[in-house]
């Protein structure tokens, strides 16, 4: 659906993007993450035949967006940063004319404003001027603009950017609701949202593609190390006052002892958290996914595992291994 | 499509203006100096006895420069306000051609600044009641003021077009417009063949003096329309250029 040869993007001698190239297929959700001013709205203007490339070639559906930009142009919705919203225009009027723009009849669009206004949850502000809405609703309102005319493909640049965490939510739900009518390529710098929207990640840094996958297989990649969580049952009055007691220290020593094991460390509440719940977590770095050697280290030394899993991948860790750990 | 787009743009513009404060405003500033100065002109003291057809001309002729003023107010927004709020974007990443943009934009400007023109209307119709004046004259008049609004118009077109600063693209059109009215007063200082140059070249002496009084030359009719076509065209490429930058 979308394919990216070796494009470059420069501003005079400065080079903003490139070269990158890549391929995304139907129906995929795609999200570009990335520090600011790493190439994320270049890469994203030059998809939505906005900008043109240095060099390279951009293929949107088949076409060259340089030699038929305007036939890319009815394939794609686009939401820049700022919603591009006329603000002495009521929101059905501007939905109107959006589509009209974009080559809509008049009897489609009678179809298709109530239908955007539905999925943008902007139906009760039809007929306000876009200049008295809320930051919220003007994102949403340049959202419904974007899939008036049934784009194949939608291009959000920082569809969250703006909002509050309340409207951060509704921008996603209404991102997840789109997921199986478009492909849909979102940029952001805020990872919560790529992550948990976007099926594949394409991480750019100095406008390069430094890394792409989904999260756990940029995590795989970027992550030498393995981290294992492990809840073990502590007996009644078995946890010390001020120290360790003797089951938590034989635990930590069955888990050291372990083949591949680096690291053993705390990871409850303590020792108020232990005489509480009855029980104990470690977190076990080592050189490989060790679940089953830890498991069977602690049962056969005598211990209740009750919860066994590799610690939760965070993309905060990934993103700043891939950028901000590297950068100078 | 092609059409559609332009009308369609058309619909909006003229719709803001119509919306805008400044609409509003250009038009009552127009028409409030349009009246004074044609109250000093025609009814004050010290003009004294004249023709109708001679205070019609002179009413056309102060017309013309506040039409001209007119314009350029009016086409400052049309582009430079877009790229300014991001609005431009829409357009820019719409199947839409850059010369339908430009056209839709020129259009509504000239609709609007022409029914400001109409509702001068009433002065020659002033004129008429209390004189003889031909309908020919009135009809050619106005035929001038719009062909000079629309020239104008264009000019302020591909200034906003240039910029997204609307004083810059003020400026921008305020000296091309001034210099080709210069164009007139040089012509009459400079010897030949400069002289015909300028007048050829003037925006208003030369070419506005037959519409002002009454009579229409095709050679005039053709230098408004290909100074117009030429700034619109210039314009478009500024904004073919621009969309992909």
């Amino acid at each position: 659906m979308v394919q990216l040869t070796e494009v470059t993007k420069y501003y005079g001698r400065k080079r903003a993007l490139g070269p990158v190239s890549f391929e995304i297929g139907e129906r995929d959700t795609v999200g570009f993450l990335g520090l600011n001013g790493v190439g994320k709205t270049t890469l994203l203007k030059i998809l939505a035949c906005g900008l043109r490339p240095s060099s390279g070639r951009v293929l949107i559906d088949g076409l060259d967006v340089l030699h038929d930009p305007h036939e890319v142009r009815k394939r794609v919705g686009y939401l820049p940063e700022t919603p591009p919203v006329y603000r002495d225009m009521t929101v059905g009027d501007y939905l109107a004319f959006a589509g009209r723009i974009k080559g809509m009849t008049r009897e489609a669009l009678a179809r298709r404003v109530p239908e955007v206004e539905e999925l943008a949850r902007v139906t009760e502000v039809h007929d306000v001027p876009t200049g008295h809405l809320s930051e919220g609703y003007r994102q949403r309102v340049g959202v419904a603009q974007a899939i008036i005319h049934e784009p194949e493909i939608l291009i959000l640049d920082e569809p969250t950017h703006d909002l509050d965490p309340v409207q951060i939510m509704e921008m996603r739900g209404m991102i997840r609701s789109l997921k199986d009518s478009h492909t849909i390529l979102i940029s952001s710098h805020i990872l919560p949202e790529i992550s948990q929207t976007c099926d594949r990640l394409l991480i750019l840094d100095d406008g390069e593609i430094v890394a792409s996958g989904t999260e756990e297989e940029l995590g795989e990649k970027l992550m030498r190390t393995s981290t294992v969580a492990v809840t073990i049952r502590i007996g009644d009055g078995d946890p010390g006052n001020g120290s360790e007691s003797a089951a938590i220290g034989a635990a930590r020593s069955a888990i050291t002892e372990v083949r591949g094991v680096t690291g053993v460390r705390r990871s409850d509440g303590g020792e108020r958290s232990v005489a509480e719940t009855g029980a104990v977590t470690f977190e076990v770095e080592g050189e490989a996914d060790l679940r089953a050697e830890i498991c069977r280290a602690l049962v056969g030394s005598g211990h209740d595992v009750i919860a066994l899993a590799r610690a939760e991948r965070e993309l905060e860790r990934v993103f700043v291994g891939l950028v901000g750990g590297e950068r100078k | 499509m092609t059409m559609g787009a332009t009308g369609i743009i058309f619909q909006r513009e003229f719709r803001a203006y119509t919306k805008s404060p400044m609409g509003y405003i250009v038009a009552a500033v127009v028409l409030l100096l349009d009246g004074i100065l044609f109250y000093g002109m025609a009814l004050g003291p010290r003009w004294g006895e004249r023709l109708s057809g001679e205070v019609l001309q002179g009413f056309f002729y102060n017309a013309s420069g506040m039409t001209a003023i007119a314009a350029v107010a009016l086409s400052i927004r049309l582009i430079a306000e877009e790229r300014q709020t991001g609005t431009l974007l829409l357009l820019d990443t719409s199947p839409v051609r850059d010369w339908e943009i430009v056209l839709g934009k020129f259009l509504s400007a000239l609709a609007f600044l022409g029914a400001i023109t109409v509702a001068t209307v009433y002065i020659p119709l002033l004129i008429l009641v209390n004189g003889k004046i031909a309908p020919g004259h009135i009809l050619v008049g106005y035929l001038g003021l719009i062909c000079l609004g629309g020239a104008v118009l264009s000019i302020g077109l591909f200034a906003t077009s240039l910029t997204r600063h609307q004083l810059v693209a003020a400026a921008v059109a305020s000296v091309i417009t001034g210099t080709l009215f210069l164009f007139s007063s040089l012509a009459q200082v400079v010897g030949p063949p400069l002289n015909r140059v300028f007048s050829a070249l003037t925006i208003h002496g030369y070419h506005w003096a037959g519409f002002g009084s009454g009579a229409l030359h095709l050679r005039d009719l053709a230098y408004y329309a290909v100074l117009t076509y030429f700034f619109l065209y210039a314009a478009t490429k500024v904004m073919e250029a621009k969309r992909w930058e």
